[in-house]
């Protein structure tokens, strides 16, 4: 093919201007000037062609040529993306760094995945099976919890002529198919795909099981299920972050994909030097051997920022279509969307609201929508899901802004943080009077099954709580505590217990980061019954003052800090407090 | 090597130029306008578009004609020159020298844009940093290559407790180099003057670099200051291993600045017309703190900016929060109760307390301790509102002890000396002394064993 060249006539920030562009197409990528800059064609008139530069364009100007390499933005998916970190266009920020120093400069070409590195390959299909995109013909044990299934590419359909177990490259060939017109096609481990395009499968699935994620106002209150959608907007300090860190870290999924969008350079640090330490509770392996990394700073140019989303979400997808469970935290999406923003801008397109192109809830609708639970290509039905958990950064923590209410629209479940909690370090800082999840009924059966009780009516027994403990704290505010009545008090008393001693939940506490669904149904079910008993021992005519000042309120604050191996402890406790108010 | 002088101006608007008939500009090169006066001022192409170049003016427009003037490209971006003869000198805005010192003689020419730090060289930060500020080393904490603003507004003390951080911070146990470097960002005279006069007093100037754009001085120039500042910071602290605090005053005038330029441009403008790349352009200014892998130095930034209206809200505070790890909130009502430093502790935040504190870095008890305090005194806060409303015969006997702690603690732990500087297990003993006031059981964060180690008599008693 004739290689597309064309010459700059504009350099406005991350957007650059070519002439002479005829013949290109939309999404292609292409090199800036002799420093070979990437872009990407972002839209087309005549000959000219607006480019979107995925780094810095200081000292590119009009006359320097662009070319293009006839191809859209890819990722490279394969063996040795497990405890990679790479920016936002998939290069690798270590090799990156083996290049051009403890500083990120313009330029550096490196292959997202490892030429040289030889991976051990086990074949299981065999010479004579006939395959279609997404059969798997093999595996590589990728990392101790990873293992990397090799599959058909998407595209590709015939029969097996040849296969081998061995140690290869992710160039090599592992495998030759013959397709209908007889034609051999080489499959090595190496697949590419385009970032923009959602990777295919089967069919749609409804999500019907949790994502468990240790995270006690998640999994009983507001919970994910597997393949779901959930969204965490919230100002500034709120604990967005922090949320997103415990699910990469605690989440049950078999793969993390954790994306940083135009957020601190320290917080990806911090992921790199403690999930490499951090054990997965049902392995004991280290979590970075299930983690994906992308990291685009807020300092790093902002047009790579806008594509950091999509080069996750696409490694995702690839995982997913495994047949694993796969959950994809992006934070922030009010930073992509602001990326959008920036570029639409310059494109001197007409603005929506608060200058936010009008193709925003769009986009984001499609980004939300590569979630699933699916059946995926090939032929044993297996079934993977990828679920998306965004964060979203409001300006002044203002939920009328479009981001939010673009993310809203699609999203299934919404932890609301609120100011106020954090101020009272009530953390995680999730409102519970605000969130939501659409999930509860779908999942109805899943919590039957695991906890042996109707746990929806015990859950939503709590939340009634919480809701009368809000109308009951108006009252108290406008004519003091006093004038409430016994039972209200206790409610109060019960609703704090709530509050304090489950919902509350220390990220940094080495036992109390982490609460196993087992785990929280105790828990909860002992502050219930704790308030039914005392409602019991009320109508028996106890002495309200006592049943308020039970000693045994000390240790149950202190539950949650019983280690996961120690569980018996809190039906000790239960008995104990049990005994406690039969007494008064 | 000379450059083409182009006659070509053909607009002026605000603090942007227009020269046409261009050829060979480059995105973000320096460029050079002389005036028919023959005074020159310094600018930046902000776009290219074929054959025109868009200057944006740091000296501001004033006596620039279309006819008469004239542009030269000079081939690069705008450079600080680089050497350890930094140390001690006073620049202008745009790193011109204005001490009467010499010319300094560069060890490099440095693009003050500079680059993104590769994430993955970062080094996390942990090292507590001892402020000698109760209200901050207990709990708000400030450790080593953190960037944590002060969020003030006009009127409250944020000078005097810029400067008594500058005068006292140290990390524990450790003989290293230290530099401090300041930007000034249109602040006025007497401010700036004040700290030049805190560093001479105490012998600081020696080991600082200041730039100065004062609120006399061209409004535009102040995009390039805190970016020249960094540029000095990073080559103190990565080329020649130092220890640099960096004090940028004040963000709200540069915000302005940027805003000036947005409008002059015509860009759809953000939030309170502020350009909508506002949030990116803060955090290339704000991410060029942290510490590298190995590399001795670190760079620790305490922007301080004033929000307009006391708004936290405002776009300059709210992108600030966004980027930044953390703030110190100076309050106005604790300011008029007569507190120094009025520091709101609640909503104040470090977020890397909790890698900063704790055993071997500070002392065991500290986390425990601290998340106690930040609960008492939220407790103590309500009452006192709720005592407001309902009178303080209405609180609980629990609530009207955590109304008492709550006025102690803004007395005698927030409040201190200008002078005054405490060392963290003073910082620590003041809280016990005050959480001794408080019924044990209400102390459920603090675990049993640290209660019993360090909780005076007068409440183990009970
Ligand atoms: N579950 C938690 N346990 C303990 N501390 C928490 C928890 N959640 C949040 N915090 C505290 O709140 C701080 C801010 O949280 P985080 O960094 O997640 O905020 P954020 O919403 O991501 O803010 P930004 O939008 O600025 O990135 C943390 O540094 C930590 O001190
Ligand atoms: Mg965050």
């Amino acid at each position: 093919m004739e290689q597309i060249k064309g010459e700059i006539i504009r350099v406005s920030g991350p957007l650059v201007v070519a002439k002479g562009m005829n013949g290109a197409k939309m999404y292609d990528v292409v090199h800036v000037s002799a420093m070979e800059l990437v872009g990407e064609i972002i839209e087309l008139r005549g000959d000219r062609a607006s480019i979107q530069v995925y780094e810095d364009t200081a000292g590119i100007g009009p006359g320097e040529p662009v070319t293009s390499t006839n191809q859209p933005l890819n990722v490279e998916l394969g063996p040795g993306l497990i405890e990679s970190i790479f920016d936002g266009i998939q290069r690798p920020l270590d090799k990156v760094m083996e290049k051009t120093g403890n500083l990120i400069t313009r330029g550096v070409h490196v292959n997202a995945l490892d030429r040289s590195k030889k991976w051990d390959f086990k074949a299981s299909a065999k010479p004579g099976d006939k395959v279609a995109g997404g059969a798997i013909l093999g595996s590589v044990k990728e990392t101790t919890l990873v293992e990397h299934r090799i599959m058909v590419p998407p595209d590709v359909e015939g029969v097996i002529a040849e296969i081998k177990s061995g140690s290869f490259t992710i160039e090599e060939t592992i495998a030759r198919i013959k397709d209908k017109d007889g034609q051999s096609i080489e499959v090595s481990m190496l697949q590419k795909w385009p970032v923009r395009k959602g990777r295919p499968y089967q069919k749609r699935l409804a999500p019907d099981s949790l994502l468990s994620t240790g995270q006690r106002v998640i999994d009983t209150f507001f919970p994910v299920a597997k393949g779901g959608t959930a969204s965490i907007p919230g100002p500034f300090g709120s604990g967005k972050t922090v949320v997103q860190h415990q699910l990469a870290k605690w989440a049950d999924a078999e793969i993390i994909v954790y994306i940083g969008c135009g957020e601190r350079g320290n917080e990806m640090t911090d992921v790199l030097l403690e999930f490499p330490e951090l054990k997965d509770p049902k392995s004991g392996e280290p979590l970075m051997k299930r983690t994906v990394l992308v990291a685009n700073t807020s300092n790093m140019p902002v047009a790579a920022r806008e594509a950091s989303i999509y080069t996750g979400i696409t490694i995702a997808e690839y995982f997913r279509d495994m047949g694993l469970n796969v959950a994809v935290m992006a934070d922030s999406t009010s930073r992509w969307a602001e990326a959008l923003r920036e570029i639409s801008g310059r494109l001197e397109e007409m603005p929506g609201e608060e200058g936010y192109p009008a193709y925003l809830p769009t986009k984001a609708a499609d980004f939300y929508e590569r979630a699933g639970r699916v059946v995926c290509l090939g032929n044993d039905n297996r079934e993977g899901t990828l679920t998306i958990i965004g964060a979203v950064s409001p300006p002044g923590g203002d939920l009328s802004d479009p981001v939010v209410q673009a993310t809203l629209k699609v999203v299934k479940v919404y932890w609301g943080l609120d100011s106020k909690l954090a101020y009272r370090r009530h953390f995680p800082a999730i409102n519970w009077l605000i969130s939501y999840s659409l999930y509860l009924e779908s999942l109805r059966d899943y919590f039957n099954k695991i906890t042996g009780v109707d746990w929806l009516s015990l859950r939503n027994k709590a939340m009634a709580i919480l809701e009368k403990e809000a109308e009951l704290e108006e009252i108290v505010r406008l004519v003091g505590r006093d004038t409430l009545s016994p039972r209200d008090q206790l409610l109060l008393e019960s609703a704090k217990s709530i509050r304090e001693d489950f919902l509350h939940q220390i990220a940094f506490d080495p036992v109390d980061t982490y609460a196993s669904f087992k785990k929280q149904q105790k828990l909860l079910t002992l502050i219930l019954n704790i308030y039914e008993w005392n409602l019991d021992a009320l109508e028996r005519g106890a002495e309200p003052e006592k049943l308020m000042a039970l000693s045994i309120r000390d240790e149950i604050a202190k539950a949650k800090y019983t280690p996961e191996n120690q569980l018996e402890k809190i039906d000790a406790l239960s008995l104990k407090a049990r005994e406690e108010v039969d007494k008064l | 090597m000379t450059f083409k002088k182009y006659l070509s101006i053909t607009e002026v608007v605000g603090p942007l130029i227009l020269v046409e008939n261009t050829e060979g500009i480059k995105y973000e090169e320096l460029a050079e306008i002389e005036l028919p006066s023959g005074e020159h001022q310094l600018g930046r192409v902000l776009e290219v578009n074929q054959d025109k170049a868009l200057v944006q003016s740091f000296g501001g427009t004033s006596g620039v004609s279309v006819k008469g003037s004239s542009a030269r490209f000079l081939g690069r971006g705008i450079e600080l020159g680089v050497s350890s003869d930094l140390l001690g000198r006073i620049f202008d805005g745009l790193g011109r020298p204005i001490d009467d010192g010499p010319a300094i003689i560069p060890d490099k020419m440095l693009n003050i844009n500079g680059n993104p730090i590769n994430p993955y060289a970062r080094n996390y930060p942990s090292e507590f940093i001892q402020t000698g500020f109760s209200a901050i080393d207990g709990l708000n904490t400030l450790v080593r290559g953190q960037k944590l603003p002060i969020f003030s507004a006009a009127g409250l003390p944020h000078s005097r407790i810029a400067a008594q951080i500058a005068r006292q911070a140290r990390v524990l146990g450790s003989q290293e180099k230290f530099a401090v470097v300041f930007g000034a960002m249109g602040i006025t005279f007497e401010e700036a003057n004040f700290f030049i006069s805190d560093f001479q007093k105490t012998g600081a100037i020696e080991r600082a670099v200041l730039f100065m754009n004062l609120a006399n001085d061209p409004a535009i120039e102040r995009i390039a200051t805190p970016r020249l500042a960094l540029t000095a910071a990073e080559y103190l602290a990565f080329e020649l291993d130092m220890q640099v605090l960096v004090i940028l005053t004040d963000m709200t005038n540069y915000c302005e600045a940027l805003r000036e330029v947005s409008a002059a441009r015509k860009e759809i403008p953000g939030r309170r017309g502020y350009p909508g790349y506002l949030y990116t352009d803060l955090s290339m200014i704000y991410e060029r703190a942290g510490r590298i892998r190995g590399k001795k130095g670190s760079i620790t930034q305490i922007p301080i900016l004033t929000m307009p209206e006391d708004d936290k809200t405002h776009p300059i505070p709210d992108l600030t929060g966004y980027i930044t790890e953390g703030q110190i909130i100076i309050s106005r009502s604790l300011h008029r109760k007569g507190i120094y430093p009025p520091i709101d502790v609640l909503p104040s935040l470090s977020r890397l307390r909790d890698k900063g504190i704790g055993e071997e870095r500070t002392r065991a008890d500290h986390p425990n301790w601290a998340s106690q305090i930040f609960a008492s005194y939220a407790r103590g806060k309500e009452a006192q509102e709720l005592a407001t409303i309902l009178g303080e015969a209405a609180l609980s006997p629990v609530d009207r002890q955590h109304l008492l702690f709550a006025n102690r603690f803004e007395q005698e732990f927030v409040q201190q000396g200008e002078y005054e500087d405490r060392s963290i297990e003073k910082t620590l003993e003041i809280g016990w002394s005050l959480l001794a006031e408080l019924p044990r059981l209400e102390l459920k964060r603090i675990k049993d064993e640290y209660l019993d180690k360090y909780l005076p008599e007068k409440s183990k008693a009970e």
